[in-house]
């Protein structure tokens, strides 16, 4: 089955407007808690039981994270919803924001409910115009409902909510590189511990959340933590949207059951482009590690299965390549990337993201020297687990990938100055 | 706070609940490398250097960002710590130009020292370095900004020491920048100590620049002259000259920092205009002489004038920072020969005090405890221009506590005031008394019926109630009385209130002190109500009738009267035209050989040995880190000669330490004269012209100062920091 | 002589018309009033906007002032974000991603396309002040590449025809602009 969870209005006609979301169900779990038929125990329960686990890349237990919100502490705590969505290949958060902007807010009120929070904070990239604009209106629409403000449906629970808009840098999606970018700073992140939950924006008790992941609360509430799971594999539950790029017919959203085969995801997004023959895929945004198609065409799209194999479902980008591909072309793209988008300020990755990409950069110029992948290879090993945030790490592990897959490609591009694939 | 037992490389330790490991290896003398940590700024972790092995963990962590836990087991030297701190160091090199050669860190550079540990001798990037185009951050602090290893040391000082964020680092990733806004000066008045924070040549002192390399310089310890908290210093100095002056730790005092003044205002001895030998002036034209014939003649001055007239058309005025040693000699000397005109408070205009009150000055409490206050109540005090180090530690207190403001000026305050008053300064005892009502009010158990009485005419608002009540509530409260009372026509009132609110708020009080040894001074003697130790004294004329009403003789001692004294006009004119005025200066240029007839030439600061007696009453001695040039000599020879040509007992001395020792005992022996302050007479109406609309700016403090060159070009030389003309109308 | 009673919002208040000075009151009243940092953002966002989409020093300033924060701050923002922009661009900046999705799509075409069609360099601006090309990471729209973005709208699915598509109402957009406001050649 199919668009159950986060898209469940995409079939109707303005699918974005509160028409069409109370229309399926929408605002009723918010409505069942404010009559005080779901505690938030329960509500932690639920989503412990459903094994959601959050969608922006890291995969940590929803449920698990809100019950480290120290709800009983005095004093401000926030609810921030991270949707800047910039890990390459990855482009599901735009599609709620623009389509069901609603779900969204719903989940992070209840989540404000939850963690006795009264004000939220949606955190969009910069370029996110149209989503802002949907998001604003959504914002008005639920206001005026009562939904969201003070004394929300006539209680005494108050929930407010602003977007907060970034200005081009990937960064600002690690949690708390976006919450220092919300207090108007340089997005750089913060060395953990303390973690949001204790010190986070404004120095307040904090919940980061991935949009897809707050958009899942809704249903999960409506329908039953069981039900959620069951629509998954343990501990991989619920539906999860697929964001399906690259040499393919019909690239775009999925949103499909946890577990469900790499090969009918393929088939949905309607094969190789041209019908090509496929070489790899990329299937957890830029950072998770490639895989040959051979493997990928045995795997299911779930946490465990993808990293058993040795990479990563992450935020569930899944960009296919076809045998045009030459890998140290991409190679260079990825480390490009993050050489681009290192914040700076751990000594390794500021300066090892900038190496890896020249080192690619030379040997796709055709100055490549044998040494080099050797060297490429200990410069990654060498940033990974040795800086503040995870970007070093995600820097590393594709270059690592690239090698580990396909270092006859490398290999042969350094002695023939010329590539294997495209000649 | 809990103790928890840990192991580093096999010794077991003890360590408080929530330290760093890197903070329990540094006390138990284990060093662990690191670039970005500092103990006195907030832990960044971001250079990864200080990486090591805690055996629980399956990968190595920054020391500086992981507290110790019960039982926790570290290795800084294992295998998988010095790998992590190799490649650590092989990433920081990559893009650093390695130009030690001819880098002014050079010799003292942590990145070098430790790359000799841990660089790869062949390094295996081969893609170019990074260049970075250089920032001009004004005369004191040179920049090299290619040898930035991003380390942020700079910029977390300024905003979490300075409180004023200058620095920044701008850009990101690889590009990421450390600099000002565009291009600024620095305009901090501690600004220069990011080049001791700077762990490689990035940052270093732009007139110490290119001068010495680090390992051609010795050291002499000694004690910055320029505020009354006399900060601990290291003079280096390469064959014979000064190259540049460091902070010496000291928590009590210090800390590890140095104000720009103290730091930079030994370039007035080696780059100003320096008298070199004794002068006489002759029919109106100076003489170079020796040192006998320019004494005789300074004897036969004295014993003239001081002869012809009792003693009374002779006084001896002396500087903020002269040496205890020096000021002792000074006064024993002008009373011996008969003269008991004796001052160094040429910026006091209310006398009413002389003799009262204890013979220490300043503060009866640790300097230190500034920083755990719970409740700071400024009294015109500019502390950041007065003592700027001061000004850190009411800061830290502000992070949990409140700082209040009786400030009759727009102050600049690097922290958070929670209350601030400004009367125009001319009513600054009373606002400051409404303060003493509201607090009788809350404790009317305390002041007696003639203070009561005293206050009958005042009125306390809303705000002194807050105030009061604050200083009551907290359990640790403060008074600062600044420099800028010492200069009011009412200080003795205002000294009278501090006194009074402190009993009766349970606060505990303090006033700051002008220059250097003000608190030397006043205990040696160099005051015309009291002698040493606060002995009795016959009495002669203050500083200010000594300058207002002309003397035809002046002994001055490292001291411009027409610069630093309010009264600077009459002091010119009177100066001008007196009969004979003999000057101990080290400096030729300035208003001095106009008004001047003979000009002694005595060692600069550094120059010579001596003590300063700071606002808390510590005794610091020190000795001469270089030679005076030429025939100047330290000023305490010069006196002592002096004495002996006038044939005055007691002058046999052969150190200055046979000098200070002489008024320690005489400072022992007597227990601390204290009388209670009394009620003061009902306060008059002051005139706003007898008030200080001006102060003296940062870098005009004294002689010294006044020729450091580069603090010269600094945009704070050119403001006065407490100029009435910004005072808000009340 | 600093006039201690000047007014610090004036002087964005004179580089900014009403209705942008109004958008960020707004933006300011999002966060805690004891916060004066969390609009930075949103304020240079829209002072670029006004200015032809870019950034001067004197701007900066203006908004370090308006919003009473350390200039340094302003700086550090605008510098690390890469939707600032330091230096005059042209009035429709076009940014073309060329992250892994677009690039096997084409992104590659794309970007020589514009550079003929507009006869500049990516990093350039068209001599009439127009059009500017610039090469961006990944912009969250994989699902449409090769995709561009200009000024806040992103265009997705491209092909050569469509590109000039874009030009031709992009300059015709700006054509009725400036007759509407007569623009000084
Ligand atoms: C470099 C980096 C970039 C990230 N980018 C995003 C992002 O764009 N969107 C997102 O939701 N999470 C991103 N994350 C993950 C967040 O840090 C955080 O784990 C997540 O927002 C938590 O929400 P979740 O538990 O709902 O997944 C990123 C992490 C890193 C290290
Ligand atoms: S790992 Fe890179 S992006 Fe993350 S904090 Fe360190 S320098 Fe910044
Ligand atoms: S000293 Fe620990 S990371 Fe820099």
């Amino acid at each position: 089955m199919a668009n159950e969870v986060c898209f469940r209005t995409l079939h109707l006609d303005t699918p974005w407007s509160l028409e069409a979301y109370e229309s399926v169900g929408g605002y009723s779990s918010l409505k069942k808690i404010i009559a005080g038929k779901l505690t938030h125990e329960k509500v932690i329960d639920e989503l412990k039981l459903s094994a959601l686990r959050g969608r922006g890349g890291a995969g940590f237990p929803t449920g698990l994270k809100w019950s480290f919100m120290p709800r009983n502490m005095p004093g401000n705590k926030y609810v921030v919803c991270n949707s800047d969505e910039g890990e390459p290949g990855t482009f599901k958060d735009r599609d709620i924001l623009r389509y069901n902007p609603h779900q969204l807010i719903e989940g992070m009120i209840i989540a404000g409910y939850v963690m006795n929070a009264e004000v939220g904070y949606n955190y969009m990239r910069g370029e996110f115009y149209e989503p802002y604009d949907r998001m604003e209106s959504a914002i008005a629409e639920a206001k005026s409902k009562g939904y969201l403000g003070q004394k929300i449906l006539g209680s005494d629970f108050n929930f407010e909510l602003h977007n907060h808009m970034g200005a081009g840098a990937y960064i600002c999606g690690e949690e708390t590189a976006l919450i220092e970018s919300i207090e108007g700073k340089k997005g750089q992140p913060r060395f953990k511990p303390p973690f949001p939950a204790n010190y986070g924006l404004f120095g307040r008790p904090t919940n980061v959340n991935n949009t897809e992941s707050y958009a899942s609360v809704p249903v999960i509430l409506e329908k039953g933590g069981q039900w959620f799971l069951d629509l998954g594999k343990p501990n991989n539950g619920g539906t999860k949207i697929f964001s399906v790029s690259g040499h393919i017919n019909n690239p775009g959203n999925f949103e499909v059951n946890m577990g469900t085969p790499f090969a009918d995801l393929l088939e949905m997004a309607g094969g190789a482009l041209g019908g090509t023959k496929l070489k790899a895929v990329i299937p957890g945004g830029s950072s998770s590690p490639i895989l040959p198609i051979d493997i990928m065409m045995g795997l299911t799209m779930d946490y465990d299965a993808i990293g058993k194999a040795g990479s990563m479902l992450g935020s569930g980008a899944v960009m296919v390549l076809d045998e045009t591909t030459c890998i140290v072309e991409l190679a260079a793209i990825t480390a490009h990337f993050y050489y681009e988008e290192s914040c700076g300020q751990c000594s390794p990755c500021r300066e090892g993201t900038g190496w890896m990409s020249r080192v690619i950069n030379r040997i796709l110029k055709g100055d490549g020297r044998a040494e080099d992948l050797d060297n490429l290879e200990r410069v990654a090993t060498n940033i990974m687990g040795r800086t503040i945030c995870a970007l070093g790490d995600a820097a590393a592990m594709p270059v690592k990938g690239f090698l580990k897959h396909y270092r006859h490609e490398f290999e042969y591009m350094i002695e023939h100055k010329r590539s294997l694939v495209k000649g | 706070m809990g103790k928890v037992h840990i192991e580093i490389n096999g010794q077991k330790l003890e360590a408080e609940v929530g330290s760093m490991i890197i903070e329990v290896a540094d006390n138990a003398d284990i060093y662990i490398p690191r670039f970005c940590y500092h103990k006195k700024l907030s832990v960044a972790a971001n250079c990864r250097m200080c990486m090591v092995d805690v055996a629980s963990l399956p990968k190595a962590v920054p020391a500086c960002a992981t507290p110790v836990a019960e039982g926790m087991v570290i290795n800084t030297k294992s295998d998988r710590a010095i790998e992590a701190q190799k490649s650590v160091m092989e990433f920081l090199l990559i893009n650093h130009p390695l130009d030690c050669p001819v880098c002014d860190q050079g010799g003292e550079c942590e990145l070098q020292d430790l790359s000799v540990g841990y660089g790869e001798d062949v390094s295996r990037f081969t893609e170019g370095k990074r260049v970075v185009k250089d920032k001009n951050l004004g005369p004191l602090i040179a920049t090299d900004m290619t040898r930035c290893i991003h380390c942020t040391r700079c910029v977390r000082f300024g905003q979490e020491i300075i409180g004023i964020r200058e620095m920044g680092a701008t850009g990101r990733g690889e590009h990421v920048e450390i600099g000002t806004f565009i291009e600024s000066t620095l305009e901090s008045e501690i600004s220069a100590n990011i080049i001791d924070l700077c762990p490689v040549g990035a940052l270093t002192a732009k007139p110490s620049r290119f001068k010495a390399r680090a390992w051609e310089l010795q050291q002499t310890t000694s004690i910055a002259p320029h505020d009354c908290l006399g900060s601990n210093v290291y003079v280096h100095h390469r064959r014979g000259e000064i190259i540049r002056v460091v902070p010496r730790e000291n928590e009590d005092i210090n800390e590890v920092w140095l104000s720009d003044r103290d730091r930079f205002s030994y370039q007035a001895l080696t780059e100003g205009e320096r008298l070199l030998k004794p002068r006489i002036k002759n029919n109106g034209k100076w003489q170079e002489t020796d040192w006998q014939t320019a004494l005789n003649l300074v004897v036969k001055e004295m014993k003239r004038i001081i002869g012809g007239t009792e003693g009374k058309e002779f006084g001896a005025l002396l500087g903020n920072n002269v040496t205890t040693e020096e000021s002792y000699l000074t006064q024993k000397l002008i009373r011996g020969a008969g003269c008991n005109n004796i001052d160094f408070r040429m910026r006091r205009r209310d006398f009413s005090g002389d003799g009262r009150g204890s013979v220490r000055s300043g503060f009866n409490f640790p300097l230190a405890e500034l920083d755990n206050m719970d409740a700071t109540l400024l009294v015109a005090a500019d502390l950041r221009h007065e003592q700027p180090l001061s000004a850190i530690r009411v800061r830290r207190s502000t992070g949990f506590g409140s700082a209040m403001a009786i400030n009759p000026f727009d102050g600049e305050y690097n922290f958070r005031l929670d209350e601030e008053l400004q009367p125009k300064p001319e009513m600054l005892a009373q606002e400051y008394a409404a303060v003493l009502v509201a607090a009788d009010a809350k404790r009317p158990d305390i002041l007696s019926a003639e203070a009561k009485e005293w206050l009958s005419g005042i009125k306390a608002e809303e705000v002194h109630h807050r105030i009061a009540s604050n200083l009551i509530e907290s359990e640790n409260a403060c008074i600062v009385v600044g420099v800028y009372v010492q200069e009011h026509p009412q200080a003795e009132v205002i000294n009278w209130i501090s006194e009074s609110l402190a009993n009766v708020t349970g606060a505990k009080w303090g006033y700051m002190t002008q220059g250097g040894n003000s608190a030397g001074n006043k205990i040696a003697g160099a005051v015309p109500s009291q002698s040493a130790a606060g002995g009795k004294a016959i009495k002669g004329k203050n500083a200010k009738q000594m300058i207002k009403d002309g003397l035809k003789g002046y002994l001055l001692v490292n001291c411009e009267p027409d610069v630093e004294s309010v009264w600077s006009k009459e002091a010119l004119t009177n100066l001008e035209k007196a009969e004979c005025v003999i000057a101990l200066t080290s400096y030729v240029d300035g208003r001095v050989s106009e008004y001047a007839d003979v000009m002694l030439p005595i060692a600069g600061c550094y120059e010579t040995s001596g003590t300063y007696i700071n606002v808390e009453g510590k005794w610091q001695s020190f000795t001469a880190a270089v030679k005076a040039p030429d025939e100047a000599r330290p000023g305490w020879k010069v006196l002592r000669v002096l004495g002996n040509l006038l044939d005055l007992k007691g002058f046999e001395y052969e150190s200055s330490k046979q000098v200070i020792d002489e008024l320690r005992e005489v400072f022992d022996a007597v227990s601390d004269r204290r009388n209670a302050r009394k009620v003061p007479p009902a306060l008059g109406k002051v005139s706003d012209k007898d008030v200080t609309r001006e102060s003296l700016g940062l870098y005009m403090v004294d002689p010294m100062v006044r020729r450091a060159k580069a603090l010269q070009q600094t945009p704070k030389a050119s403001t006065h920091p407490i100029s009435i003309s910004r005072v808000k109308t009340s | 002589m600093t006039d201690f009673n000047y007014d610090k919002s004036l002087h964005l208040k004179k580089l900014l018309p009403k209705d942008a000075i109004d958008k960020i009151d707004n933006w300011i009243g999002k966060y805690p009033a004891d916060r004066k940092r969390p609009p930075i953002i949103a304020a240079l966002t829209i002072a670029q906007e006004h200015n032809g989409n870019y950034l001067t020093e004197d701007l900066m300033q203006a908004v370090a002032e308006y919003l009473d924060v350390p200039h340094i701050a302003v700086y550090e923002v605008a510098t690390f974000y890469s939707m600032f922009h330091l230096n005059e661009v042209g009035e429709f900046v076009i940014s073309v991603c060329n992250n892994i999705s677009c690039s096997m799509r084409g992104a590659n075409k794309v970007i020589e396309h514009l550079q003929n069609r507009l006869n500049i360099k990516v990093g350039e601006t068209t001599g009439d002040g127009l059009f500017t090309i610039k090469t961006v990471e990944c912009m969250a729209a994989c699902g449409g590449a090769p995709m561009l973005e200009v000024n806040k709208v992103y265009y997705e699915n491209l092909t050569e025809e469509k590109i000039d598509q874009i030009i031709s109402d992009v300059t015709m957009l700006r054509s009725k602009k400036s007759k509407s406001t007569e623009v000084k050649k």
